[in-house]
């Protein structure tokens, strides 16, 4: 597709979050010559998403400091914002987009950016309870932060010990507040590391102060007087000032379902991010798609695939051949803890833990499915991060024992089988 | 306020100014190409490579260790190299040239 094809065509993104906002630049980028209408139901100017329950958080920056783009910026590239409006359906057949107030926007190419919203468990009290709050949105961090400020004893319940809850905890401590994270498997991070590093970090925050507390399931929340108080499966009860649930989250595949488009675990799509429409995309924590290094669909909720789904996608709408191929990878900040993840370690039977020698906190943890490297989580230790990206990559067998050695000098070389 | 020119791999030069945050939040509010700060500034992504024109590094100073061991494996590391989320703008920067890394 050429420039001039694309002069008079418009192309409608739904969802100004990473996947939204780096397709817009992306398609200019690329050579898109058309419009470009990018719209989101948050009405503040997009910004970075992990600062919320980190810097953000426990800091005093406005929220400037973390826009993805300045205001500018938009203007120069003529990407039209639309923000504080909904999309409420799709028409497919005459290529429209329906808006809550409305007003109806039409399109020659559709990208869904719909994200994800927080996943609120049907607990008995839970959508009574004053100052309980999910955290997704700048507006919720908001909201976490007055609430604390509001409070003097400041005791915060966290029901979730995922990366938000434990960002969050971490956060908050940082204020000053009282804080206890309820998990309801028998580690933090069950979900996605290995017990050496559910270890780690339920460690980190005991010795930090925060109470982290596993096999805890939630079976009520109970507001009486001002006061909320978390009920647990085996009777025991958490006091609360302020209730945050980090409970993972649901895709936003309303909008996508409802325009009759292939749904599976998230928006289908294919290697270009086309959905079973010829002309949408999905693109970011929405979508269900194949990861040719691990060879199956998977969903994911990172920044990595929201930017690098974006690019693909708006290369493909702008003619390019292009194909999504990325080793997937993550962070988490706590405290001063930097956690590195690339890979996926879903279906790994062995870990080999490295610990460095003469800084017990700066390990890392690499995930092997018979001889093949999946994944790392590196702690305090960037080296160790790049070091399995490019080993990831380029399929390299290790030498586990070596590489379990700290006296073995951390170089490519050294650690080959 | 520091003046800052960026030098992007299209030979475009971007004069901007600034006297506080870091270089990349100066470069992302500004969409200097090249610069994309995917991380949000905490060392995370190494999307935000420079090389720093060799005649002012020492104003700009020597890499931190995580910024080594982030560009360790990179194919277009020199020594000039710099992550610039790292890199606090005051009036010292005054007048540095920054060339966008591939």
């Amino acid at each position: 597709m050429t420039e001039e094809s694309t002069k008079n065509q418009v192309c409608v993104i739904i969802g100004a979050s990473h996947a939204g906002v780096n397709c817009a630049f992306a398609l200019r980028k690329e050579g898109w010559a058309g419009e470009i209408t990018l719209l989101d139901a948050d009405p503040a100017l997009p910004y970075h998403r992990p600062p919320l329950s980190k810097a953000y958080l426990s800091g005093d920056d406005e929220i400037e400091k973390h826009r993805l783009k300045g205001a500018d910026s938009y203007q120069k590239e003529e990407i039209t914002l639309h923000l504080g409006v909904r999309a409420t359906a799709i028409n497919r057949s005459d290529k429209t987009v329906i808006l809550h107030d409305g007003r109806v926007l039409s399109y020659h190419k559709l990208v869904l950016a719909t994200g994800a919203g927080p996943l609120i468990p049907s607990i008995p009290g839970i959508d009574t309870a004053p100052n309980l709050y999910p955290l997704r949105t700048l507006a919720d961090t908001n909201d976490i932060r007055e609430a604390l400020q509001r409070s003097s004893p400041k005791r915060v319940v966290i029901i979730g010990g995922g990366y938000i809850g434990l960002e969050t905890a971490a956060s908050l401590k940082k204020l000053g507040a009282t804080v206890t994270v309820l998990e309801m498997e028998e580690r933090v991070l069950a979900r996605v590391t290995a017990p050496e590093m559910s270890e780690f970090f339920q460690d980190l925050h005991a010795e930090r102060g925060v109470q982290v507390l596993t096999n805890k399931a939630v079976t009520a929340i109970q507001s009486e007087k001002g006061t909320t108080t978390v009920v647990c499966a085996d009777e025991s009860r958490y006091e609360a000032d302020l209730v945050v649930i980090g409970c993972g989250i649901r895709v936003n595949t309303e909008l996508a379902e409802q325009a009759g488009l292939q749904i599976e675990n998230g928006i289908r799509v294919d290697a270009t991010a086309r959905t079973s429409d010829d002309d949408i995309y999905a693109i970011g924590d929405c979508t269900f798609h194949h990861n040719p290094h691990y060879d199956r669909f998977i969903r994911l909720e990172s920044v990595q695939n929201a930017v690098d789904q974006a690019k693909v996608a708006a290369a493909a709408i702008c003619g390019k051949e292009t194909t999504y191929d990325s080793i997937p990878w993550f962070w988490s900040d706590q405290y001063d803890v930097k956690l590195q993840m690339v890979g996926l370690s879903t279906g790994y039977d062995q870990t080999v833990v490295r610990k460095e020698e003469s800084e017990n906190t700066k390990f890392s943890v690499w995930y092997f499915k018979g001889d093949t490297l999946l994944a790392v989580d590196a702690v305090n230790n960037a080296k160790a991060y790049v070091l399995g990206t490019k080993f990831i990559k380029d399929d390299k067998k290790i030498d586990r024992a070596k590489l379990g050695d700290p006296s073995v000098d951390f170089k490519p070389g050294n650690l080959l089988a | 306020m520091a003046k800052i020119t960026f030098i992007t791999q299209d030979d475009e030069t971007i004069t901007l100014e600034a006297d506080s945050g870091s270089v990349m939040e100066l470069a992302t509010e500004n969409n200097i190409k090249g610069i994309d700060g995917d991380c949000g500034g905490v060392c995370s992504c190494a999307t935000c490579h420079v090389h720093v024109e060799p005649s002012f590094f020492d104003k700009v100073g020597e890499a931190s260790e995580i910024e080594k061991d982030m560009l360790e494996l990179d194919d277009n590391v020199t020594e000039y190299s710099r992550l610039v989320c790292q890199i606090e703008i005051s009036q010292e920067l005054d007048g540095v040239v920054l060339h966008v890394a591939k």
